[in-house]
């Protein structure tokens, strides 16, 4: 299956990509599965999407957890704690 | 229901004078416009750059203002938050509701307020005399986001 994944604000800034479409093993998942894949390839997505890092996600423009179950086609965003108003 | 994510800036008399406009009903309005600030956090804020989730933001505030017409009693809202580059004096963002009681309009104004700085996709970046950096989420904004679900 393959997930489109999104990054803003300082995580964007820091993977240098605003986006990406991942190829993940199966037809359904949950949002931990996409978070550990990226994990995997080191440095700086190890430290900054670990699971002590604060980070929010959506599926599908909806707030999401990393227990959410994600499909194909499906887009994740991974972003900071929103700072708006 | 209005509700605007935009790069220009907006006008809160009008937006208040449209929220009454013709409607006998309405015997109150409250209002809330946000500001930007020339200090935050100790230092002098230069610029203030607002990034968002185009594809999520106007979602995000639409289920805000349901789930506030839901708890409260009201006859329209307005959410105009703006994005881009902004500097300090410029409005960001404005909530206006209107109701027949003023407590209906004076709560879910701040309820619609507490819930857009926790939920609401937007991203905020300023520009200090040692570089710019992202703003940090505060636990003091998750908290009174909070207290609406004690």
């Amino acid at each position: 299956m393959k997930v489109k994944v999104l990054y803003f604000a300082k995580l964007r800034e820091l993977f240098g990509i605003d986006g990406e479409v991942i190829e993940m093993p199966g037809e359904r998942t949950c949002a931990a599965a996409v978070i550990d894949l990226l994990r995997t390839r080191g440095e700086p997505w190890s430290t900054e999407l670990g699971l002590d890092s604060g980070n929010r996600m959506a599926v599908n423009q909806t707030l999401a957890g990393i227990v959410t179950p994600v499909q194909d086609g499906d887009e994740i965003a991974i972003f900071p704690p929103v700072t708006g108003g | 229901m209005k509700i605007l994510v935009q790069e220009s800036d907006f006008d809160p008399g009008a937006e208040i004078a449209a929220l009454h406009a013709g409607q006998p009903r309405v015997g109150a309005v409250a209002s809330f416009v946000g500001l930007v600030r020339d200090l935050n956090e100790g230092d002098s804020v230069a610029t203030l750059t607002l990034e968002h989730y185009p594809a999520m933001t106007e979602k995000s505030l639409r289920e805000i203002v349901d789930e506030a017409m839901g708890r409260w009693s009201l006859l329209d809202v307005t959410v105009i938050h703006r994005v881009g580059r902004l500097l300090p004096l410029d409005r960001i963002v404005y909530v206006g509701v209107s109701s027949m009681h003023r407590g209906d309009a004076f709560a879910a104004c701040e309820f619609i307020m507490d819930y857009l700085k926790t939920r609401a996709p937007f991203w905020k970046k300023e520009g200090t005399p040692a570089g710019e950096r992202w703003v940090e989420a505060r636990g003091a904004d998750d908290a009174a986001a909070e207290r609406w679900n004690k």
